[in-house]
């Protein structure tokens, strides 16, 4: 048989070789460039206590987490239980960033109805209520969760709720190899 | 004398049912033309990262409220074009641009169509010529009987 009746048969694997590959990749997923890049940083009033701010150059030093959250936003709900169980298995420090939530006009204070009701595993919640910090973290939508090592570095991103097997997988074996890096 | 040109932009929000339009407008001062058109030039060439086939100016997400607002307060601070694209890009990733810069990540992109372009220009041409080459070809004798009698027997079969 004439090799040139193979030609289409070929061109149609190929397509479905790059279909399968785009398949695995999420569109969503946009590589983050604070990937090795200092942490931006923010001053921002603490929800419990809004006198005092909490920013992110005083976690430096440690490993910690941000995650950025918001009432109104349904799979933080999903991920909250995972966070929190994170947060209580490694026991890093983690802020939670709530994102145009708590003291805007649509919201008032359902921030912290939400945390009374679903527990507040956070070492301090920050108030953006502007989303300016949000914007300085390159915020598509929330929630995302950083991880940000000793030096302050941002190490790694991730984008959606964290899930049981993401956090199994990914966030505590990485959290434990930043511990063991120095200062 | 300083006059003010104002940028009027209407995002319309239909839903399916008539009952929930919401209409958007943002209003926006500038102090001279250009800034305007600068402004104006920026939301379209940037990309809202959450609904990603818009630029800024198209997009109804808020998050591309945000950055059209952030875009503004800095076009009319004075800072120029590359100032705000650096801004975005700094957080955002090449992403963001729907122009992205030439480097080595980019590189398909760029010479990708041009190159299938002239690939594709050459092979057509190649097929051309080499079909320009070949003389038609001439039917022999038995062909073309055979051929007349099946027309005959055709034309007999359809009466």
């Amino acid at each position: 048989m004439n090799k040139k009746y193979f030609i289409p048969l070929i061109a149609f694997m190929a397509l479905v070789g790059l279909m399968l590959f785009g398949l695995k990749n999420d569109p969503k997923v946009i590589p983050s460039p604070f990937i090795g890049q200092p942490a931006p940083n923010f001053s921002l009033p603490k929800l419990y206590k809004p006198e005092e701010m909490v920013t992110a150059k005083e976690m430096k030093g440690e490993v910690w987490v941000l995650n950025l959250w918001a009432s109104w936003c349904v799979s933080c709900r999903a991920e909250h239980k995972v966070l929190s169980r994170l947060i209580e298995k490694m026991k890093v420090p983690t802020i939670g960033l709530n994102y145009k939530d708590y003291g805007t006009e649509d919201y008032g204070d359902e921030a912290l109805a939400w945390l009374a009701r679903y527990g507040n595993p956070y070492q301090s919640v920050a108030v953006d209520t502007e989303g300016t910090a949000g914007l300085d973290w390159g915020v598509v939508g929330v929630p995302e969760t950083f991880v940000v090592d000793k030096k302050g570095i941002v190490r790694y991103k991730f984008t959606g709720p964290v899930y049981d097997e993401a956090m199994d997988q990914i966030l505590v074996p990485l959290i434990t190899e930043l511990r063991k890096e120095k200062r | 004398m300083k006059y003010l040109l104002r940028s009027l932009m209407i995002s319309l929000l239909m839903s399916f049912s008539l009952s929930a339009i919401a209409v958007q407008i943002e209003f926006h001062t500038f102090e001279n033309e250009q800034r305007e058109k600068l402004y104006l030039d920026l939301i379209a060439e940037l990309r809202c990262v959450k609904c990603q086939n818009q630029n800024l100016a198209e997009s109804n997400a808020e998050l591309a409220t945000d950055m059209r607002e952030k875009t503004y307060e800095m076009v009319v601070e004075g800072k120029s074009r590359e100032d705000v694209v650096n801004y975005m890009t700094a957080r955002y990733g090449d992403f963001v641009l729907y122009k992205p810069p030439f480097k080595s990540k980019t590189i398909l992109l760029w010479v990708g169509p041009p190159l299938l372009l002239f690939l594709s220009l050459f092979m057509i041409l190649r097929i051309v010529r080499k079909q320009s080459k070949q003389a038609p070809k001439q039917l022999s004798d038995d062909e073309r009987d055979s051929v007349r009698s099946m027309l005959k027997s055709n034309s007999s079969s359809e009466k």
